[in-house]
């Protein structure tokens, strides 16, 4: 699919205009903030919810949603931390088993809104709780990890410049949205997940594995989930039951705002990560402003998104008033679209 | 999702069946294994025992699920009623202590207490009156245009007590979340009267069928001349009033008001008990169901307090009965056990 100048890129063009412009803002008030340092941290800091943000980018596209990704995460850090601290598990297997979890606890999610015809908030609201109760079983407090191959994982990386170190953790989180724009670029399950989130009657009617597809997305946003996971601890050294409440927001804001529309059926990876880059920004912003506390990142965040949803939704309209008559229209166009 | 008004009535009643089944089993399990919970003993013309702590501790959840019932038969759901809870209670306390934040100790001129009530509430029906406004005239999808306000309204609580927790003195407020009426606890009282007040309004007037006409089928709705822009607007406005007088109960219980845990998680409670209480999402609707799973969830949580389990842990428990009464109320997984599997899997969706 190449991009297009066409009135479903103007979302995606927004996102870059808006980046631009906070990066320049940021770069004309404060020194400092044009470096290649800052610009490094933005996908040091962001790794964790850029790589759930690509999961999610396929969920949404596909017309579902996904609240539990927080809570999957806080699960899959105090989880590793156990198996690495009380029961002197090596860390590569831990590794490996917490992304089997994952995917296995996506796929779960999948199956449960596929075969049985319930609605995604519900079933992942449950996997929510589930995911954050879980973790408050395994334990009630942070634990540190302390482990010579972590510490390793986290110190692995390459020098870019003679200031500026590329940490395993970003070099991740790029190898991830690759992997995202590959995955929805270039392989039938991309097609088919736009296909879907156009309009899943017509996809079935064509006779695209409908059922499968929705699985297996929910199976890649587990296993990126539990990924993410693995990268926040690796980021944290430990394990927290409390971490990352309300992350889910912020990954649907970063795909918002990267220019994917929640009607399902368009949006872009790349998009994506310029949505999660702008919030790392924002907070880079803030920072660096030094008076501004941090609930100025929630108003700031809040305020984004619902000028993007607003655009959105002017965009939509006008696309389905020009593609077909009537105001439902707008599945139709998309599907149209994808 | 068939309708048939000849047996509705019994549909209703059978809908209660399962919850109350639930309910009965925690409450049974608490007879057998918690000593004394039955218990109600009146002090100084108070009422006191677990039961009536469960209803008090549950008022909160109860009243926000009582608001959540009516957006959720609308086809909707509201996830900003954490965020008005906590600007609710932050409004309500930095009224009572304008200058705390600024490092003030003392309390200047005692503020009214209908000052002290109505600018939070009037705030929360502002809240809703913008959540119902992106869902019925800007056409946003439900979760996200209150996820707008979930997001931004503890941002907006947190800048209102400047992210500290406004402690302070005001013994007419307090009456609201510690005192007593009639020898119950007032929040049970509060929750009494909200309950009859949406009786009255939704199954005495004609308002109860137009939310579930909304909630069904928008344009029919809208074509048999309801105003199904309005109705909308005005249950988000329900629900967030429902929400802020529960942030009053949670900020005068406590005498501060916390901006970042106050109703915290408190949406997903309200979702679970109108799930639970078997409401459609978009449809049916039944307040006395909600009420049925508040109470469920709240048993639940009293339980395993009283069993020394961490109190978060509940979650997990919360989860397995949601998806239980959940896959219960699902068309498909009914066929399943029934051994009437679907054999297409087209034209269901």
């Amino acid at each position: 699919m190449k991009i297009r100048l066409n009135q479903k890129n103007i979302p995606l063009l927004a996102t870059i205009a808006v980046f631009f412009l906070i990066y320049a803002a940021g770069s004309f008030l404060y020194p400092g903030f044009f470096s290649l340092r800052v610009f490094v941290n933005l996908f040091i800091d962001n790794a964790f919810v850029g790589i759930i943000a690509v999961g999610m980018t396929f969920v949404i596209i596909s017309g579902e949603i996904d609240l539990s990704v927080g809570s999957v995460v806080a699960f899959v850090g105090v989880l590793i931390a156990t198996l690495v601290q009380d029961y002197n598990m090596h860390p590569l297997p831990a590794i490996l088993l917490c992304l089997v979890l994952g995917a296995a606890f996506g796929c779960a999610m999948g199956c449960l809104i596929h075969f049985f015809k319930l609605p995604s908030f519900l079933v992942t609201l449950v996997g929510m709780f589930l995911a954050r109760g879980l973790a408050f079983l395994l334990s009630l407090n942070s634990i540190p990890i302390k482990h010579d191959f972590f510490e390793a994982l986290t110190d692995f990386g390459f020098q870019l410049t003679r200031k500026v170190w590329i940490p395993s953790i970003a070099i991740l989180f790029v190898a991830v949205v690759l992997l995202g724009v590959f995955l929805s670029h270039f392989t039938r399950f991309g097609r088919n997940a736009y296909a879907i989130g156009g309009n899943q009657q017509s996809a079935i009617l064509m006779g695209l594995p409908v059922g499968k597809t929705k699985i297996l997305i929910f199976t890649l946003d587990g296993a990126l989930c539990a990924l993410a996971g693995i990268v926040y601890s690796l980021y944290t050294m430990s394990g927290y039951p409390l971490a990352c409440v309300g992350l889910e927001l912020d990954v649907i804001a970063a795909v918002v705002i990267g220019g994917t529309l929640l009607t399902g059926g368009v949006g872009y990876v790349e998009g994506t990560l310029i949505g999660v880059l702008i919030l790392g920004l924002i907070q880079t912003f803030i920072t660096f402003q030094g008076t501004l506390s941090s609930w100025w990142t929630k108003i700031a965040v809040g305020v984004l998104l619902f000028v993007f949803i607003l655009l959105q939704r002017y965009l939509s309209s006008a696309y389905s008033g020009r593609e077909a008559r009537g105001r439902d229209g707008k599945k139709a166009a998309q599907a149209e679209a994808a | 999702m068939s309708f048939n008004p000849a047996c509705l009535k019994n549909e209703n009643l059978g809908k209660l069946v399962w919850p109350l089944v639930a309910l009965f089993a925690i409450v049974v399990f608490n007879v057998i294994f918690t000593p004394g919970f039955f218990n109600l003993e009146i002090k100084d013309g108070r009422l006191f025992g677990s039961l009536i702590d469960i209803l008090n501790r549950g008022a909160p959840v109860m009243l926000v699920s009582i608001g959540m019932t009516v957006v959720y038969a609308t086809g909707g759901i509201d996830l900003s009623v954490g965020a008005v809870i906590a600007i609710a209670g932050a409004v309500a306390a930095t009224i009572i202590r304008p200058d705390y934040v600024k490092g003030v100790i003392e309390y200047g001129e005692m503020a009214p207490l209908v000052t002290v009530i109505g600018v939070p509430l009037l705030l929360a029906l502002l809240a809703g009156l913008w959540n119902g406004a992106l869902v019925a005239y800007v056409g946003i999808q439900p979760i996200i245009a209150t996820l707008i306000l979930m997001v931004a309204g503890r941002g907006i609580a947190q800048l209102i007590t400047e992210g500290k927790i406004v402690v302070f003195i005001h013994e007419p407020f307090q009456f609201i979340g510690g005192g007593f009426l009639l020898g119950l606890p007032v929040p049970i009282v509060i929750v009494a009267v909200m309950l009859l007040v949406t009786y009255l309004l939704t199954r005495k007037t004609a308002l109860g069928l137009f939310i579930e006409a909304v909630g069904a089928n928008p344009k029919a709705s809208q074509y048999m001349g309801i105003r199904a822009q309005l109705i909308k607007i005005a249950t988000y406005m329900f629900c967030a009033l429902c929400a802020g007088i529960a942030g009053l109960i949670i900020c005068s219980d406590i005498k501060a008001a916390d901006a970042n845990n106050a109703g915290l998680f408190l949406e997903l409670d309200a979702i679970a008990a109108v799930i639970i209480g078997g409401t459609m999402w978009g449809g049916r609707f039944t307040v006395a169901g909600s009420m049925i799973g508040a109470l469920i969830i709240q048993t639940l949580t009293t339980t395993i307090l009283t069993r020394g389990i961490a109190p978060e842990v509940t979650l997990v428990f919360k989860a397995l009965v949601i998806i239980c009464v959940a896959l219960i109320q699902s068309e498909a997984f009914r066929k399943i056990l029934t051994g009437r599997l679907a054999k297409t899997e087209a034209g269901q969706s």
